[in-house]
């Protein structure tokens, strides 16, 4: 499966993307997900266990399933306000 | 910023919350039925944590902040019974003493509009998807809180 994952923030700039998609196996979950992300960019090791999760725009713990087309967006920590 | 009644009123905006939009979105939320509106403003600071601060940068996941700020809204009405809510947050750059978030609250009577008041701002800060960099004079982050 394909989910879509989007970049904010400090993340955005760790990465140097806006968004792309990320390929899983079929019965993959948020904590599979962090794991690839940390593989690709070994630099965000430091800020990626400080993000918090939205899956669909909605927060998630590691153990959420993921499904095709889903929205994936690791959250840094907030500064709204 | 575009002008709407439809209470309440959740947005963010690239516009300036200035004193004339904080005074349209008073407007918006004044009712015969209220005797009481709380007003929050979020203001650009000089100064954090011993840093001379130049100016602020915000980001914002749009599509969920607007959803998580409509359900602090929703939240206010069910509990302090009042529709009559504004929230609006800014983003992008912010120079010092430029207004980043406003929430004005009316209620009846003072004391649930100074408590979801500061119940809607408390909540925003943590669960609504904005951050800030902070742009100092010897470097930049990205800040919690």
């Amino acid at each position: 499966m394909r989910v879509n994952l989007r970049y904010f923030a400090s993340l955005r700039e760790a990465t140097g993307r806006e968004s792309e998609p990320l390929d899983l196996p079929a019965s993959a979950d948020v904590a599979a997900a962090r794991e690839l992300l940390l593989a690709r960019y070994p630099g965000v090791a430091k800020l990626l266990p400080r993000c918090a999760t939205a899956l669909n725009r909605a927060y998630v713990t590691g153990d959420a399933a993921l499904h095709d087309g889903d929205e994936l967006v690791f959250i840094p920590p907030l500064g709204g306000g | 910023m575009p002008t709407s009644d439809a209470l309440p009123l959740v947005r963010i905006t690239r516009d300036p919350l200035d004193d004339a939009a904080i005074q349209t979105l008073t407007r918006a939320v004044e009712d015969p039925s209220v005797g009481g509106i709380v007003t929050f403003a979020g203001v650009v600071r000089d100064n954090a944590r011993g840093k001379r601060v130049r100016y602020l940068e915000y980001d914002v996941y749009p599509e969920m902040a607007e959803q998580e700020m409509a359900r602090i809204a929703a939240e206010v009405e069910r509990r302090w019974q009042t529709n009559r809510v504004a929230i609006v947050h800014r983003i992008g750059r912010m120079e010092i003493g430029e207004c980043s978030v406003v929430v004005i609250v009316a209620c009846a009577h003072r004391a649930e509009a100074f408590e979801a008041c500061r119940y809607a701002i408390d909540t925003l800060k943590s669960t609504v998807p904005i951050w800030k960099k902070e742009v100092a004079e010897d470097g930049e982050e990205w800040v919690e809180g």
